[in-house]
């Protein structure tokens, strides 16, 4: 299969603090990735890199062909990458359908929008029952799959996501990645970053782990899953 | 009563104003966290386009309107691209020193080319007095006109930030800004389109004033500016609906203190107003304490 999108030696810096140090890494088309790390490994700088909300010093991102390194986030947004990001980060004062809106802001074919708007509330039936409700005072599973709809109103071929198992109960956080087997399966791509790495093992087709700016280990997720120092550092055996 | 009610009937006709040049502040502060010191001066380079318009130009007074709000919008996108975009980085307070910088600068480059004299307009619309109550009490056409634009304005306002594309990004950069890039927003071009329409409001208040007050000069926006930044605040800043509150409240607040107490303590008041919202709710009577929700 084709690689979607390559990083290839990325370096980023946060004034003096190196934070990102060489990363290469690459997702084909149809894969679940993710990247597993411990706290402040880089890998929210990562993805919002590659959405282009922070500039590498060095370094070159390509998606489907494209050297996207330079693009602004919005042009980003337009070939096909979306993020679903740390936090949620949804518009709290703002109604549910606002923020799907929002999710489509670069597009202009208005059935299309209408039609995935639809969509959105046939996966996240209790959306559309709270669609004029302000998202701000949904519970925090509901914000998490506004935040998640809002980034399939774009339309990505790419999809980013960021701890979305965040905060959640265990039992959301089960369907929060059934959720995603389910978007993958319907063709978006998808590159997880995630704390919990049993989860993201779990789903994956590949993982890179991610230690102090690095890559330390990548492969197949099942293998990574048996390797001992994975599992020692990671999942808690 | 006949004085309480033209009391307030002049309070609404001064709020007005005061609310279109609080919206202003308001929406820059929501999304740039700045207070615009330059504000009022784009009100007063609004009332001088005018001037020209229908003094020099000979238009009439809708045209003369309309060609104020467009170039006051150009004026407000030109100061934050040469000021304000360089410094979105920086501390708070460069940006706020840059702010008065540009006000001094717009005040005395006009005083410099229009010079220091205060310019009457000509009369581009028949003043015509209104009596009730047995001609106790009196709205001319001219209060009326400020009242219906302004009014028409603000509902034009309230639908572009709630129903139109570039409102809902105006919202969703000023919550979030990683966020709305996210999205595919173009955070400068949503900040632009923010000066633009804060000074084209500014704009039409300053034509209104000018051709009410029948005399304008270079330093007219100083005070107006400061009293809207009251009303901003008393409003809740940040909040569009508080800074139209705020604004026909503290028209009316100074209208009362002129007839009932004496016209020499109305400034005083609106600054008393300012103390006392600061010290007792600094959120203003519709601002939201901004507790994040994680």
């Amino acid at each position: 299969m084709a690689a979607m999108l390559e990083l290839n030696d990325i370096h980023v810096f946060y004034g003096a603090i190196h934070a990102i140090q060489g990363i290469s890494l690459t997702v084909r088309e149809g894969e679940i990735v993710s990247l597993i790390g411990a706290n402040g490994a880089g890998k929210s700088t990562t993805l919002n890199t590659i959405c282009g909300l922070i500039r590498p010093k060095n370094g070159s991102i390509t998606f489907m062909g494209n050297d996207i390194t330079h693009l602004s986030p919005a042009d980003i947004v337009k070939l096909g990458i979306s993020q679903v990001p740390e936090g949620r980060r949804i518009f709290t004062n703002m109604t549910v359908l606002e923020n799907l809106e929002l999710g489509a802001y670069k597009r202009a074919d208005k059935d299309g929008i209408r039609q995935d708007i639809e969509d959105v509330y046939k996966r996240f039936p209790r959306l559309k029952e709270r669609q004029r409700q302000i998202a701000g005072t949904l519970s925090g599973g509901e914000q998490q799959m506004l935040a998640i709809g809002r980034a399939l109103m774009a339309r990505p071929r790419l999809l980013l996501m960021d701890e979305p198992s965040m905060g959640l109960a265990p039992i959301l956080v089960k369907e929060i990645f059934e959720i995603i087997k389910e978007i993958n399966n319907a063709g978006t791509t998808i590159l997880l970053v995630e704390q919990n790495a049993h989860m993201a093992l779990s789903i994956a087709n590949r993982a890179y782990v991610l230690e102090t700016g690095r890559i330390a280990l990548e492969g197949p997720a099942n293998e990574l899953a048996d390797n001992p120092q994975v599992q020692k550092a990671y999942l808690g055996g | 009563m006949a004085v309480l009610l033209q009391q307030l009937l002049n309070g609404i006709s001064l709020g007005s104003i005061y609310a279109l040049l609080a919206l202003g502040y308001t929406m820059v502060y929501g999304i740039i966290n700045l207070i615009n010191f330059a504000h009022g001066d784009v009100y007063m380079i609004g009332a001088y386009i005018g001037f020209i318009a229908t003094a020099l130009l000979g238009l009439g007074f809708i045209p003369a309107l309309l060609l104020s709000m467009a170039i006051s919008a150009l004026l407000g996108m030109a100061i934050e691209k040469v000021a304000y975009r360089p410094l979105r980085n920086s501390s708070r307070i460069a940006l706020l020193i840059t702010a008065i910088g540009m006000s001094l600068l717009l005040e005395y480059t006009t005083m410099y080319i229009a010079g220091p004299d205060t310019r009457s307009f000509p009369t581009v619309l028949t003043n015509r007095q209104y009596s009730f109550m047995s001609g106790q009490v009196n709205i001319s056409s001219m209060q009326l006109y400020i009242l219906v634009i302004s009014i028409m304005l603000m509902i034009l306002l309230q639908f572009i930030v709630q129903r139109t594309k570039i409102g809902k990004a105006m919202r969703a950069v000023s919550m979030d800004k990683d966020a709305a890039q996210l999205m595919g927003i173009n955070v400068d071009t949503t900040i632009s389109a923010t000066f633009a329409i804060g000074s084209a409001l500014a704009g039409a208040a300053g034509i209104l004033v000018g051709i009410y007050y029948n005399s304008i000069d270079p330093l007219m926006g100083i005070t107006p500016g400061l009293k809207a930044f009251i009303a901003a605040v008393f409003g809740g800043i940040g909040s569009i609906p508080g800074a139209m509150v705020g604004g026909l409240l503290l028209g009316m607040i100074e209208t009362l203190v002129s007839g009932y107490l004496n016209s020499n303590y109305r400034d005083a008041v609106a600054f008393v107003i300012l103390i006392i919202i600061l010290l007792i709710k600094p959120s203003g009577l519709l601002g939201k304490n901004t507790g994040e929700k994680v």
